[in-house]
């Protein structure tokens, strides 16, 4: 690939490590990776990944724009409230960088869609808010091998994990959804709005270490995270062989929607 | 083996290393690459970068003036 003046300006901090490299970067520029979500997670990782010149950024979300949503949701300004959440984000990718080209679902991902639209790209960023979403993206993943990061923040904490083909996936850990409103929603408890930014660009971060091949995945562990001691935690995790999606015997043979937390509920 | 050429002489730091970095990377492994560049940090960092970067620096030469030129094996 030839870069022009522009190009060779505006990705010049790549370029100059050693890891990446034009080479690097030209992968980087040929790449599509999906976000499923434009929110607290979604909007700094969409950020950096399009700041980054990854070609091909695809944003599912059927939101629009909330007041409550700008506290942390930092690619929605505050004239967009009101508006779809994918537009919003595609405005200011656009105008972050012009290379990028973004591809937008103004709708939910479900078990009908996701096969089809996770098909499209080389890497899924999870920036959902519930769990019946995260575990279909995991199982729509498994069964596409499509690597993926999760990613969840409540209150003061994150997690986050990359699943690549052949590791251990979420299901291995966490087995099944949480009976509906057993674990409160950020609508619910809360969440530092700062810790959006520190877990979604860590995932941004997961997307270009695999895009470029550099170093090592969290891939088998699972990185947590409390902003209030700032202390950071690698925990192991394992392949688990009775798992619904990827063990000897999965059950999930192709995806599935479960029940939906409601947030009527636990207004304490 | 071949030897091709780079004129630097007007970048400043870093795009001095960045363009270096691009030129060889359309370089076969064994090509060389003649960088001509000025005196102060371009001399300093381009054959620096360079070694650290697992390149060779065969030769750093004066040419006239404030230019030299830099000899890279890739």
């Amino acid at each position: 690939m030839d870069f022009t003046e522009d190009q060779i300006q505006r990705y010049s901090r790549h370029i100059l490590l050693q890891d990446v490299g034009p080479e690097g970067q030209e992968k980087i520029s040929q790449a599509k990776v999906l976000m499923v979500g434009a929110g607290g997670l979604g909007a700094p990782a969409a950020l950096y990944l399009a700041a980054a010149g990854v070609g091909t950024i695809g944003i599912i979300d059927g939101d629009v724009v909330d007041l409550s949503n700008l506290q942390r949701q930092i690619i929605h300004f505050t004239p967009d409230v009101g508006k779809a959440k994918v537009t919003s984000a595609q405005e200011k990718i656009n105008l972050l960088n012009p290379d990028v080209r973004v591809e937008v679902y103004p709708y939910l991902l479900n078990a009908s869609n996701a096969l089809e639209i996770i098909g499209k790209y080389d890497f899924v960023v999870d920036g959902t808010d519930n769990f019946p979403v995260k575990f279909l993206i995991n199982d729509a993943c498994v069964l596409a091998g499509k690597p993926f990061s999760h990613g969840g923040i409540l209150r003061f904490q994150g997690q986050t994990m990359t699943w690549l083909p052949g590791h251990a996936c979420y299901r291995c850990v966490f087995q099944a959804p949480p009976p509906p409103n057993l674990v409160p929603t950020c609508s619910e408890a809360g969440v530092l709005g700062a810790i959006a930014g520190m877990l979604g660009t860590i995932q941004a971060a997961e997307a270009l270490k695999f895009i470029t091949g550099v170093g090592e995945l969290l891939t088998d562990r699972l990185l947590t995270f409390d902003a209030r001691s700032m202390e950071f935690r690698n925990v192991k995790v394992k392949s688990n062989a009775h798992c619904g999606v990827c063990g000897e015997h999965p059950t999930i043979l192709q995806p599935e929607d479960y029940a939906q937390a409601t947030c009527e509920l636990k207004q304490t | 083996m071949a030897t091709y050429q780079l004129d630097i002489t007007r970048e400043h730091c870093p795009m001095t290393f960045v363009k270096t970095k691009i030129q060889l990377s359309k370089l076969n492994s064994g090509d060389l690459l003649e960088v001509f560049l000025t005196e102060g940090e371009p001399l300093t960092n381009v054959p620096k970068s360079s070694t650290e970067q697992g390149y060779t620096v065969l030769e750093v030469s004066h040419v006239k003036d404030n230019i030299h030129k830099v000899l890279i094996q890739k």
